[in-house]
């Protein structure tokens, strides 16, 4: 049932370049969730988020220095190997810094048609906010129309706020199906449904999970969930760890990251001005943690879902010298561990010790999980 | 050691600086005796606005603060490890570890219990900077915080809506000081601070453009203790008047030909925060013949500049006297001339620093330079590898060294050391070509 999604997952780069020639449309590699995608698809351009391989490189040393996150790492040896060469211009809403230098490096020697930094501001909670994302969401529009030659239209934002919000309550309606005592689908399904989205057409993408909705009410996966975990944390698209995970005794049923939740949790809210309607959406959704301050809006979403998603343990994972994730994993343990959930620290890197791995989540699960459950 | 060429001096002000810095940390931890206000936050922040609650209300800038602990190499261990027992990542910007380290140790390093602020006040342009605060209130058990976003892209991308968020964040910040503080909000102070904090780092610039001159009348090392006094108090008349008396004072040894070290004979540059427990690498790069001149770091952090009508680089012109008249105006001034600084622009493209890096190279007559990869502070490392391809690319003898501004078990003295003397004999290569 998700096997399209994989299929779409480990052929991104087939899949974007059939796109193109299936459309003639132009293809925009983007570094970050903060990126509008609405506004792309207003423009009939096709989002594609760049994403790293998890395969052993030696080629970004000369351009970032080695303390900065193997994510931003893995991305940028992917387009300095040639593998997105097929994309047309690459932007960024800024986020952190690391991955901010994978698309600075990216401009210098990696040229494409167009490129652009959206100043995607960090003061989410500041009231200010709203009018100034406003008015750079607007200069990008712009920005877009200059690069298309196409003017785009409320009629354009709407059909593109449609595409967007139509995939997100999709994917909304399969996570909820994971609350169920026997959910219809495994962590690592999830992960290839969600971070297929981030590359494939969202109209291709919708079909297909409608299938699935349709089909998943009568679906019984042959296995025991076993324990009831969750993921916390930085960008995570390791499927080998969590099918790993999954095959301890144990079933992924909700995360809290940019490769899971994070990215579709809200929709945009209609607004007479859709640019405004956008900014609220993105400003508001569930915050990264390089934009979660003064205060920390992320632990009671984070405790919400672990409640409705009826969670006994948390695996916290972290991209190592990921800054933002260190500056909130202190609190967000503590927070999990005061409502009675097990935590587990896991620092991740392009490739991933899987066998260590291992030992470590059996242990995890034995020692801290099942042991309170039988005793 | 090299032959001496220049004649050299101490600096007559020396003591002024010391002074300057030995008062600012004890107001801060005095302030409650006065009945005045203490207020922490990064040496980004926009200290101008606090300075409308009052001339009472004493500040405790983060970076300078860490800085100071690390060169207290013992009590940044133990602020370290304390960090690391709490659950904080080693690999955490150091300044920020030693500044936490301080409150869970309750230890002031300038002596005493720690001095818990009355609230922070902060500006976010690195990954670490709101963080921090938030994290330091959670420990210092609830203290208010409020950070002004800067993250609004590069000096020449600014906007009126750009402008406008940053003004329009520092009204809130406004409002909710006063909430925060019960205190009535001075705009007369505040319009007098823009005006203080636009002299004082126009004139840390000025100061730092007398170093093209050859012999340096300045060498990196003296300029820390001098720069900081910016990263304290920028705001304040006695910055002005501070380097004011330094300014003539350097433009003096520029004009007598007094050298900050007599051995001058390479000149190079640093371009961030050095590792502050090692300073006596400059020393030993003085006995061989090579003074650093200055950094990115020591001339962009405070100093605000401009292009001048020959194209090279001078102090920025600050505004008329007089001619900020109301709160907005006075706003407008301090965010468009802070978004100006140099170190705010290597954020949104390495090619923005390694052009300056490339500019400095030439007009300050440079001969190569260190770059720092500082494991200690992410944000001044960000696009490094990158500068340093294209100052090869331009031809300019680079050499980098890895290190932690403020976690000295990062540091390698020894292998430094070598890899200076290697960069030396490059250095020494070219002369001979």
């Amino acid at each position: 049932m998700f096997e399209q999604f994989q299929d779409w997952l480990e052929n991104r780069h087939e899949y974007a370049k059939d796109w193109k020639a299936r459309t003639g449309g132009k293809v925009m590699g983007y570094f970050c969730t903060y990126v509008p995608e609405e506004i792309l698809y207003a423009a009939d351009i096709l989002p594609v988020r760049i994403l790293g391989s998890h395969e052993a490189e030696d080629v970004t040393e000369p351009h970032i220095f080695k303390m900065f996150c193997p994510f931003c790492r893995d991305c940028l040896a992917q387009g300095l190997k040639g593998r997105y060469d097929y994309l047309d211009g690459i932007m960024i809403a800024q986020s952190c810094l690391h991955i901010r230098q994978a698309f600075t490096s990216w401009q210098i020697h990696i040229p494409v048609d167009y490129s652009y930094y959206l100043p995607f501001p960090h003061g989410v909670q500041n009231r200010a906010v709203y009018k100034y994302l406003t008015g750079e969401l607007d200069k990008f529009k712009k920005s877009i129309e200059d690069w298309t030659g196409k003017t785009l239209t409320d009629e354009d934002l709407d059909r593109g706020i449609e595409i967007m919000n139509t995939n997100r309550r999709l994917m909304k309606q399969v996570y909820e199906t994971r609350k169920a005592d026997s959910p219809p689908l495994t962590g690592l399904e999830a992960m290839y449904m969600v971070v297929a989205g981030q590359m494939t057409d969202k109209r291709d993408h919708s079909d297909e999970l409608e299938g699935v909705l349709k089909e998943l009410p009568s679906r019984n996966l042959d296995r025991e969930t076993g324990v009831r975990l969750m993921m916390v944390g930085s960008e995570d698209d390791d499927t080998e760890f969590v099918e790993m995970t999954e095959a301890l005794g144990s079933t992924i049923v909700v995360d809290e990251h940019c490769t899971g939740s994070r990215y579709f949790w809200n929709e945009v809210e209609p607004q007479e001005d859709r640019l405004a309607a956008l900014a609220q959406r993105y400003i508001d959704r569930p915050r990264c943690p390089s934009k979660d301050w003064p205060e920390r809006t992320r632990i009671p979403h984070i405790l919400d879902l672990a409640e409705e998603y009826n969670v006994e343990g948390a695996l916290l994972i972290q991209q190592k010298f990921c800054d933002p994730h260190e500056l909130d994993i202190p609190a967000v343990r503590q927070a999990l561990e005061a409502k009675g959930i097990a935590t587990y620290f896991l620092e991740f890197d392009v490739t991933v010790p899987i066998g260590q791995f291992k030992t470590r989540v059996e242990a995890f699960l034995e020692e801290y999980i099942l042991e309170d459950m039988l005793f | 050691m090299a032959e001496e060429r220049w004649k050299s001096k101490r600096l007559a002000c020396w003591n002024q600086a010391k002074q300057l810095r030995t008062d600012y940390y004890k107001n801060y931890a005095q302030a409650h005796e006065k009945g005045g206000i203490r207020w922490a936050g990064s040496a980004w922040a926009f200290s101008v606005i606090p300075a409308g609650l009052g001339e009472d209300v004493w500040s405790l800038t983060g970076e300078p603060y860490g800085a100071s602990v690390a060169w207290k190499k013992d009590f940044a261990a133990q602020c370290h490890e304390a960090a690391q027992a709490e659950g904080y990542a080693r690999d955490l910007c150091a300044y920020m570890r030693n500044y936490w380290g301080s409150i869970l140790l309750n230890k002031y390093v300038f002596g005493g219990e720690w001095p818990k602020p009355d609230f922070a006040w902060t500006c976010h342009t690195c990954c670490s900077h709101a963080k921090w605060y938030q994290v330091a209130s959670e420990l210092e058990g609830g203290v208010p915080t409020f950070s002004i976003d800067g993250s609004v892209g590069p000096y020449d991308e600014l906007d009126e809506n750009r402008l406008n968020y940053l003004v329009d964040q520092m009204q809130e910040g406004i409002e909710w000081m006063e909430k925060v503080t019960g205190r009535k909000y001075n705009d007369e102070l505040l319009i007098q601070a823009v005006c203080n904090e636009c002299r004082s780092t126009s004139l840390w610039a000025e100061i730092c453009a007398l170093n093209k001159a050859v012999p340096a009348p300045l060498d990196e090392k003296t300029m820390y203790s001098l720069y900081v006094i910016g990263t304290l108090i920028k705001h304040r008349q006695e910055c002005v008047d501070f380097y004011k008396v330094l300014r003539d004072e350097v433009r003096d040894r520029v004009d007598n030909q007094i050298a900050a070290a007599a051995t001058e004979r390479f000149r190079v540059i640093t371009d961030t925060q050095p590792p502050w427990a090692f300073l006596n690498i400059f020393r030993y790069m003085e006995s061989k013949g090579t003074v650093s001149v200055g950094s990115l770091y020591t001339f962009g952090l405070i100093g605000i500049w401009e292009v001048k009508e020959d194209g090279t680089w001078g102090p920025r012109t600050p505004p008329e006297e007089g001619s900020i008249k109301t709160r907005e105006e006075a706003l407008r001034t301090i965010a468009e001339w802070t978004c100006s600084r140099p170190e705010w622009q290597q954020f949104y493209s390495p090619e923005l620093k390694t052009e300056m890096l490339k500019r400095v190279v030439k007009e300050w007559k440079v001969d190569g330079v260190m770059l720092h990869y500082n494991r200690g502070c992410e944000g001044l490392s960000i696009g490094i590898a990158e500068n340093k391809l294209g100052l090869r690319e331009a031809g300019i003898p680079v050499m980098s060294f890895e290190g932690n501004m403020g976690d000295e078990r990062e540091f390698d003295p020894e292998r430094t050391r070598k890899k200076i003397d290697a960069f030396l004999e490059i250095l020494e290569a070219s002369l001979r070509r």
